[in-house]
């Protein structure tokens, strides 16, 4: 009862939060948004089925090149172009897929793999002109709803918190459904899992596709909301890492724990920043990476599980 | 007519030589106990009748189909689940969870997986830990829950790779009848063991493996009498029993 009222309450807040706070906390509600979604896309695979994916920036560039490509050429709509990326880099991660569950990579090999394939496809698009390679590709700003262009940031803030919102309810129907059992039972043990009958393989493919096509819808979110492209910033080694540290920190293999890092790590960037960076350069960038260790050493299984264990322990204790 | 046909089957890894030319055959039914040394190739035995491992040469049959090419989900699906000789629960579900993976392959709706998983717990003796997670069991019940998980996935043959290893005399008897429980419902059993007393008491028939070979099969009591095999276990002489010791 408590759950749902907090849950209502805090639903409610966030309906009527943007038309409130100052522009650049708008921004900041975004980017929390924005990134706890892509979160939930790497959760899928790295934190249920246990996968680590080092490569997620390469469907959230596929994502986000191919609805820009079609809008810029074809005049294709966002709104059906990101379906078109998601597609695309939902084939791009099931190749990727095959080849490493085929032949058993797991651990750091896998690793390794999903990284390479990332940067084959950095390279590739810093030397495609169609995507203007070094330069970048800029999206000319018509605002236009269905061609996903909007004025001001407050249409964003809702996009992404829709977002969002879809990404969490799939892993909660993922996580109460057979395939998530299954997938927390191939991250525990997969030879064991194997055993009782289970299909690994098809189940990894299924993880991965599912969440390199929310990755890619995501990419196509930032293409329009910055309407700016460059392969170093989009489809860089950086921005897997930007994608995968959130749940990590908040607790992969959670509902919860991607929205809980994301907000954590916005909040620690941002207020790092607020205090840090008007000192000597780069201060506010250690600081954050101190922080982030502290939290790591601390909270080694991320933030929500300790958090839910200690809310479980504390009624105990006092009675 | 043979459930499980085994013809043939040898498997080497670089030049060790594991498992060499072993046939046997397993009755619908039946209870199998497979016997030998440290080091006989028995595990490896198992690892290629579940489909972990191809054989080099040699076919494994079940149920009148070659068990060529597939994968051990498949095997397992067919009917036909293994346990590990080292306990695998998975750590981070609870009980009740654990033995619900094993339980959804072929029903229709997730209740009906936790209904089967229960009385799957009921039968192993596990109902009073089913929250329990798994890092927190004991070695006796890891074993159960082992076991528990294979049953879920409702086999006909079961394949007990040392399911009694590490546990106190009143456990394995305890485990003994569980096993013979099991086989009341009609599974057919192939039983890796080192414990004797669980060898004698469950199988109808032993073979005994030594450096990959079949030695000897058999009624329990004439095999455990057979020259052959009290050399396998003892040695010709010491210095042949220090070196497997070794191995």
């Amino acid at each position: 009862m408590l759950r749902v009222g907090l849950g209502a309450a805090a639903g409610a807040a966030l309906l009527v939060l943007p038309f409130w706070v100052p522009s650049n906390w708008q921004n900041l509600l975004i980017s929390t948004f924005y990134y706890a979604y892509l979160g939930q896309a790497w959760n899928i695979l790295g934190g249920y089925a246990g996968q680590l994916s080092l490569g997620h920036a390469a469907f959230f560039g596929i994502g986000a090149y191919t609805s820009a490509v079609l809008a810029i050429h074809l005049g294709i709509s966002p709104w059906l172009g990101m379906l078109a990326g998601a597609a695309l880099a939902a084939i791009l991660s099931l190749g990727i897929g095959y080849l490493g569950f085929r032949f058993g990579l797991r651990g750091f090999y896998f690793v390794l793999l999903t990284l390479a394939a990332a940067e084959i496809c950095r390279l590739v698009a810093l030397h495609l002109p169609i995507l203007g390679g070094y330069t970048g590709l800029f999206i000319t700003f018509r605002p236009n709803p269905w061609q996903f262009q909007f004025r001001g940031k407050i249409p964003y803030y809702f996009i992404a918190l829709a977002f969002l919102g879809g990404s969490c309810a799939i892993a909660w129907l993922i996580q109460r459904s057979k395939l998530g059992t299954y997938l927390v039972a191939i991250r525990e043990d997969e030879d064991a899992s194997e055993a009782l009958g289970v299909d690994t393989f098809r189940y990894k493919m299924i993880a991965y596709a599912v969440s390199a096509a929310l990755t890619a819808l995501g990419g196509t979110f930032y293409a329009y909301f910055q309407f700016y492209l460059q392969p170093n910033s989009v489809l860089h080694i950086n921005h897997s890492v930007d994608i995968m540290i959130r749940p990590i920190v908040g607790g992969s293999g959670t509902i919860l724990g991607p929205v809980l890092g994301s907000f954590l790590l916005e909040l620690l960037g941002e207020s790092s920043r607020t205090y840090f960076a008007a000192g000597t350069a780069g201060l506010n960038v250690v600081i954050y990476g101190l922080l982030l260790i502290v939290v790591v050493l601390f909270l080694p299984r991320g933030v929500y599980p300790t958090l839910a264990h200690w809310m479980r322990r504390r009624p105990r204790d006092s009675a | 007519m043979s459930l499980l046909i085994v013809n043939g089957v040898s498997k080497s890894f670089g030049g060790l030589r594991a498992v060499q030319r072993v046939s046997f055959d397993l009755a619908e039914g039946e209870i199998l106990g497979l016997i030998g040394p440290n080091g006989a190739g028995k595990t490896t035995l198992f690892h290629v009748v579940s489909g972990f491992l191809e054989p080099d040469e040699g076919s494994v049959t079940y149920a009148g189909e070659s068990l060529a090419g597939l994968r051990p989900h498949d095997i397992c699906r067919r009917g036909m689940v293994r346990t590990f000789q080292v306990a695998r629960p998975f750590l981070n579900l609870t009980v009740l969870e654990n033995v619900i993976v094993g339980a959804l392959e072929g029903v229709a709706h997730r209740r009906e997986a936790v209904e089967i998983a229960r009385e799957i717990l009921d039968l192993t003796g596990l109902a009073g830990k089913a929250a329990s997670m798994g890092r927190s069991l004991t070695l006796p019940d890891r074993k159960r829950l082992e076991l528990a998980r294979a049953m879920a996935t409702r086999p006909r043959v079961l394949l007990l790779d040392e399911v009694m290893a590490g546990l106190t005399p009143t456990e394995t008897g305890r485990l003994i009848e569980l096993i013979r429980a099991i086989h009341g419902r009609g599974v057919t059993v192939l039983l890796i063991e080192h414990v004797m007393k669980a060898v004698m008491a469950l199988s109808q028939r032993v073979l005994v493996l030594d450096y990959g070979e079949v030695i000897a099969a058999g009624r329990p009591e004439e095999v455990v009498r057979d020259p052959k095999v009290i050399e396998a276990y003892l040695g010709a002489d010491s210095a042949d029993a220090d070196s497997r010791a070794d191995g």
